[in-house]
């Protein structure tokens, strides 16, 4: 309740402060303040359940030690975020403390689709994230390639959205008692009424629509390519997990006990996103376009959490926002220094900014799941799940295949910044104060302490 | 000893000090202080090395081999390491390997030594991680983790092509490892638990996982083309000739002397036990694919000209008679296998050496344009006469203990598959005879002109190659006490 309440009055504190504030970057150092005490806030509330605001919230919304721990993770993911970014969502634009306080909105809507207990909630959630995301998107305004992103964002969610709000409409229709509430929508585990099933498949397209799962992906290259790569981070790493844990949390609980009669559907949803994600990215010579495609394909295994719904795919799903989230971020700060976004822009960096280079190689490595990092626990975790599963091991074999396909890509930028070399007097990367690059370090410190210990993390999820 | 006085013991030692010496490495600037580092940090490794060979009976000695932390408690896997008498043994060729192949190399010039000398100790110690991991995930992550600076290795300090080579070499292996991680958790699921989880990692558990035939029919498989990857047996050995000529021949070596005989180890220590009957069912294809990919391997050797792809070729057919005797379960056969394990590795890095003086020399690897080197060169000659006949496996060198065994025990199960494998031995005769005609008589010419003698540490480690190669050529006792308990551990479990 901390983080809901906390973020979104912060945010409002955002806004009011943008009309006094004139230095530019005073904003950025507010929003961290602000960031660091709802983190702070909603660590207490992990601790010992205390919320300093007790609301009757009707059961709408549930917390508990596990989502919790996911409101932490994508707080600290955002903290980290500011704190590595700042000064790039500063030359975004005119706005600045206009689009942090859009970021807290976010997060307030980030709490809200984690914790949710009814459908309205979801909905509301979704909104609340969503809207801001638009604004963000466009906000590169002289930019066409920003307007058409944030343009064609919007109508894709806007569509996506009524189709939610349709299948929300049969469960609540098909439910036996009339209710919104998630778990009471199907008693038992026979067969699958009509009215469900569609309220069902309308709610996994419109879910997977948000977290780009293929087929449903397309509008997701364009948009990343084309809002400001800072946006884009934010975007591709803390949103697409929050999305995840809504999508995990509504089909657990809503219809978990069904498992089996819409399985099939996720298998297919698992092996079109893996397949489609890898295979393009591999031809993608823009490193902003090809890490779009790769978080396709990083969606393709977080699939698998829903695919297993077990134990091992909840930690794991936690596991791998945490590091998903890590290692993107990681990248996209260091892309964002780059003059140019192309692989070949990548050439010889090694020489330049030997430290660029070698936090950016411990992020790809994490990306492509190599033992040491936690990208490496977090694959390990889900397909642990899959297999305890026991179905359909085909499809996990198929997984791994595709996790060194997508080794080829990620390890193209590797190849880059160390083997080939810049053409002379060019500068590679600009504006890399040491404050920087001690976060680079700090966030590599991270990956490899969860990749050594995941426990870290997984223990949270049990008090 | 009192078992409570013991701080640290010697898989730790073997696995920590390569790792630590290797990252203290990447911090020293000047070269020549580089080199020397390297050189002693890999001397006190083999002495640590030698020292556990003292120590090596294992009931003795538990305390002092055996050592296992808490790690993912609640998943059941611990940090759990140990020698024994297989691991001893490999252990110890990698502590001999890295001085000799760092001395043997000392004139080579790389660019950020540091670094380079530094991923060296890294794969090092990754290595002693594989041969000492006595729990599945941790084996996992260090067969990973040794492959990681070798990839940086080679792509950097690599020949023309190295970027593709390597990234080959990469990409077949790391999907062979995510296969092997799949094989991996369906065995666990199999498993017996522990105090604080259902399953668990443990070597022990894992051999007396409860799998049914089917089951071991198709996991075998998933481990089966990890190992195999890396061997390499036919037909998963594409990536290794161009990985070998593309790699810096000090790559190369710990690729061919140390890094093959992961497989090998691998599936002596995890398949046959784990597998005992998806081995029976399917050791027909595994011998029938290795003694093809012997015959093949020899065949393109013979028309190889360039000299790295020509051993890579010959290391090939090696490495599939390893495979086939393993495969054939007998106790001779595996004996042999543990000889030629580490008889494998000091003849190749002895090739490898004398590959190298002769392309830096030289400039170039084609046979064809070289010529005459034993008027220049007689000790460099001799030396390699040596290793070249212990190729062969002829007597008194060591190779003959290990094949003559091996094919003792091929023979055993299966005449036809011996002949068969015999004639690649004859054909092995004939390629690197013929490589040795070419290359070290005749007429020198233009090429060979300029080739002088080579210096006393190349000597000296050329010599300590050859007394390895006819002290285990005459007296292979030591490896066999070293391994017995190993194999009769591992017959017993099969039967």
């Amino acid at each position: 309740m901390n983080a809901i309440i906390l973020s979104a009055v912060w945010g409002v504190v955002m806004m009011l402060g943008g009309a006094f504030i004139k230095n530019k970057s005073t904003p950025k150092y507010l929003a961290i303040f602000g960031l660091s005490l709802v983190l702070i806030s909603n660590c207490i509330e992990m601790n010992n359940g205390a919320a300093f605001f007790s609301i009757d919230v009707n059961e709408m919304l549930h917390f508990n030690s596990f989502n919790l721990t996911f409101i932490s993770v994508a707080l600290g993911c955002t903290l980290l975020y500011f704190l590595l970014n700042g000064r790039d969502i500063e030359k975004v634009g005119e706005n600045v403390s206009e689009y942090f306080a859009l970021i807290f909105f976010i997060l307030s809507g980030v709490a809200i689709i984690s914790t949710f207990n009814s459908l309205l909630m979801l909905f509301i959630g979704i909104e609340i994230v969503s809207i801001p995301l638009y604004i963000l998107t466009g906000s590169d305004k002289r930019n066409l390639k920003s307007n058409e992103a944030a343009l064609k964002y919007f109508l894709m969610g806007a569509f996506s959205t009524g189709i939610m709000l349709l299948g929300v409409a049969f469960l609540y229709g098909g439910s036996e008692t009339g209710s919104f509430y998630i778990d009471n929508i199907i008693s038992g585990n026979g067969p699958m009424p009509a009215m469900i099933a569609s309220g069902l498949v309308l709610l996994l397209i419109s879910m997977s629509f948000k977290v780009s799962a293929a087929p449903f992906h397309f509008w997701t290259p364009d948009v990343y390519d084309g809002a400001p790569t800072v946006f884009t981070s934010f975007m591709a790493t803390i949103i697409k997990a929050a999305a995840f844990f809504a999508f995990v949390r509504l089909f657990e609980n809503a219809f978990g006990s069904m498992h089996s009669q819409w399985q099939t559907l996720i298998v297919v949803l698992i092996a079109a996103t893996l397949l489609i994600g890898n295979l393009t990215a591999v031809f993608q010579q823009s490193v902003k376009r090809m890490l779009a495609y790769s978080s396709i394909a990083q969606a393709g295994f977080m699939l698998f959490s829903l695919f297993a719904l077990n134990n091992f795919a909840k930690e794991g799903l936690v596991l791998y926002a945490a590091a998903y989230s890590l290692a993107s971020i990681g990248i996209f700060a260091i892309l964002i220094k780059m003059k140019d976004f192309t692989i070949e822009g990548f050439n010889g960096l090694g020489k330049q900014q030997p430290l660029l280079a070698i936090t950016g190689t411990v992020f790809l490595l994490s990306l492509t799941g190599i033992p040491l990092t936690a990208g490496f626990q977090s694959k390990f975790f889900m397909l642990m799940a899959a297999v305890q599963n026991g179905h359909h091991i085909w499809l996990v074999i198929f997984a791994v295949l595709c996790a060194a396909i997508s080794a080829y890509y990620y390890f193209r930028i590797i190849q880059a910044m160390f083997f080939k070399d810049a053409t002379p007097d060019t500068v590679l990367a600009d504006d890399i104060t040491p404050a920087f690059k001690l976060l680079l370090v700090i966030t590599c410190i991270l990956i490899i302490a969860l990749g050594l210990f995941p426990n870290l993390l997984t223990d949270w999820l049990y008090f | 000893m009192d078992p409570k006085n013991i701080w640290i013991t010697f898989p730790e030692l073997l696995i920590w000090f390569p790792l630590l010496a290797g990252l203290v490495t990447f911090f020293i600037r000047k070269e020549k202080t580089v080199k020397t580092w390297a050189i002693i940090a890999s001397l006190i490794t083999l002495g640590i090395s030698v020292a556990s060979l003292f120590f090596a009976d294992s009931v003795k000695y538990f305390y002092l081999n055996n050592v296992s932390y808490f790690w993912l408690k609640y998943l059941g896997s611990n940090f759990s390491i140990g020698l024994d008498g297989m691991s001893h043994m490999l252990t110890a060729l990698t502590a001999i390997a890295f001085p000799l192949i760092f001395i043997a190399t000392k004139n080579t010039a790389y660019k950020n030594a540091n670094v380079f000398y530094g991923l060296m100790l890294l794969t090092q110690s990754g290595l002693m991680g594989v041969f000492t991991a006595l729990d599945v995930l941790v084996f996992y992550i260090f067969w990973e983790l040794a492959v990681i600076p070798v990839y940086f290795l080679c792509s950097r300090w690599g020949g023309e092509k190295r970027i593709q080579a390597t990234f080959k070499f990469f990409v077949y292996t790391f999907a062979g490892s995510l296969l092997m991680l799949i094989g991996i958790i369906y065995v666990y699921q199999h498993t017996g638990g522990t105090v604080f989880a259902e399953h668990s990692f443990a070597m022990n558990a894992f051999y007396s996982a409860n799998l049914t035939a089917t089951e071991q029919n198709w996991v075998f498989w998933l481990f089966f083309i990890a190992f195999a990857i890396k061997m390499p047996v036919f037909p998963f050995h594409t990536w290794q000739p161009d990985t070998y000529e593309q790699a810096p021949t000090a790559t190369t070596m710990v690729l061919s002397g140390i890094m093959v005989k992961m497989g090998v180890f691998a599936v002596i220590r995890w398949i046959l036990p784990i597998f005992p009957e998806a081995v029976t069912r399917f050791d027909n294809i595994v011998i029938g694919l290795s003694v093809g990919g012997m015959i093949y391997a020899s065949l393109i050797a013979i028309k190889q000209d360039d000299l790295k792809r020509f051993v890579a070729y010959s290391s090939i057919a090696h490495i599939g008679l390893m495979c086939a005797a393993i495969f054939t379960k007998s106790e001779i056969g595996l004996q042999g296998v543990m000889i030629q394990l580490f008889s494998h590795g000091i003849n190749i890095i002895g090739m490898w050496i004398v590959v190298d003086l002769i392309e830096k020399q030289t400039g170039t690897r084609k046979i064809s344009e070289l010529g005459g080197v034993a008027h220049k060169a007689p000790a460099l000659t001799i030396f390699l006469v040596v290793i070249a006949l212990a190729n062969i496996a002829l007597p008194l060198t060591n190779a003959f203990v290990g094949e003559f065994m091996m094919f003792s025990g091929l023979f055993k199960f299966n005449m036809i598959y011996t002949t068969v494998a015999l004639i690649s031995i004859i054909l092995a005769a004939v390629y690197i005879l013929n490589m040795v005609q070419k290359v070290f008589y005749g007429e020198s010419n233009s090429i060979t002109e300029k080739i002088q003698e080579i210096s006393l540490n190349q000597k000296l480690v050329l010599g300590v190659l050859v007394i390895f190669i006819f002290l285990f050529g005459v007296f292979p006792q030591p490896i066999f006490d070293l391994t017995k308990d190993t194999i009769s551990a591992l017959l017993i479990r099969i039967k």
